[in-house]
């Protein structure tokens, strides 16, 4: 079964990228986000870890916020797994 | 649906026109509309005229103007004081008759006092600077750059600061920073709504059911 901050991930993935029902499902590890995606600007990133920290109720610091968290969806689950822990 | 022109006052005395968005029908439920402000603005734009559509279908009277220095206005938006925003929106009701409000994400931080509002997701002018600082920090990084927000901050109260391509003059930031929505509002939540609100979106986009559900909710306290 899938842990709740991985599909919480995910709904926030398809709200900002605007994707349909389930195709959010398709992301693994190494697919691309920030640098990838076109749609995916510094605006709709900093959206994103904005949904992010309402919904996962959590705070990301400036500094927290790095290339590699941003660019893969791998990396970008296994930091809010450990802010969710923290 | 037309395009027209409103006298908005400026700082200085005197009006300049500034352009708006109307159904007008001549009824008597009449709603001003102030629109979500900076990258949101564009990202709900259609969405907000499809609400109006919906409303001028439900018999109610709807306008959307610009706010000086956004959209379609020839004023300097760095030149821009969040009183000045108040004073036009509060003009514009004046000169639409409007008989409601609604305030749309920041727009709610601008509703005019006097006229009942519903606040569509209202958000608070802090966590819309924190996002677009945030942006602009990103995409510095992004150019191999590092900010940081302290000294962006500072920056920003000393001479002003460019966020997500909107030019804010430094008394513009230190003026709306703490700003936060009426709490007498009628707050309209996304819950309400259904799905996730389209200001989320990286790319502006539109749904239909959203704006029904929108429309319906005022509709169902203005309708004759």
């Amino acid at each position: 079964m899938p842990d709740e901050t991985d599909l919480l991930l995910r709904r926030i993935l398809t709200d900002v990228l605007g994707l349909k029902p389930g195709q959010a499902d398709a992301f693994g590890a190494e697919t691309g986000l920030f640098g990838h995606l076109p749609e995916l600007d510094s605006m709709a990133v900093a959206g994103l870890l904005t949904e992010l920290e309402d919904r996962l109720d959590i705070v990301i610091d400036d500094d927290e916020i790095d290339g590699e968290m941003l660019e893969t969806y791998g990396g970008l689950l296994a930091f809010a797994e450990a802010k969710r822990a923290a | 649906m037309n395009p027209v022109s409103w006298p908005c006052p400026l700082p200085g005395g005197g009006t300049c026109e500034e352009a708006a968005l109307q159904f007008d029908a001549g009824r008597k439920a009449r709603l001003l509309i102030v629109p979500a402000l900076f990258d949101e603005g564009n990202r709900m734009r259609r969405f907000t005229v499809e609400v109006m559509r919906r409303l001028d279908h439900a018999g109610i009277d709807s306008f959307l103007p610009d706010l000086p220095g956004c959209t379609e206005s020839l004023q300097p938006l760095e030149a821009q004081d969040p009183t000045d925003w108040l004073d036009a929106m509060a003009a514009a009701a004046r000169h639409f008759g409007a008989s409601d409000t609604l305030g749309i994400r920041g727009g709610c931080l601008f509703t005019p006092d006097r006229l009942p509002a519903f606040h569509y997701a209202p958000v608070k002018a802090a966590s819309i600077l924190r996002q677009m600082v945030r942006a602009r920090m990103l995409s510095a990084r992004e150019a191999g750059r590092e900010e940081n927000r302290e000294h962006l901050a500072e920056m920003a109260l000393a001479k002003g600061i460019t966020l997500a391509g909107y030019t804010l003059g430094a008394d513009f930031y230190r003026h709306f920073e703490p700003m936060t929505a009426d709490p007498d509002a009628a707050v309209i939540a996304q819950e309400q709504i259904g799905g996730s609100g389209l200001w989320l979106r990286a790319e502006p986009d539109e749904n239909a059911a959203q704006a029904e559900a929108l429309a319906a909710i005022i509709a169902g306290e203005l309708a004759p």
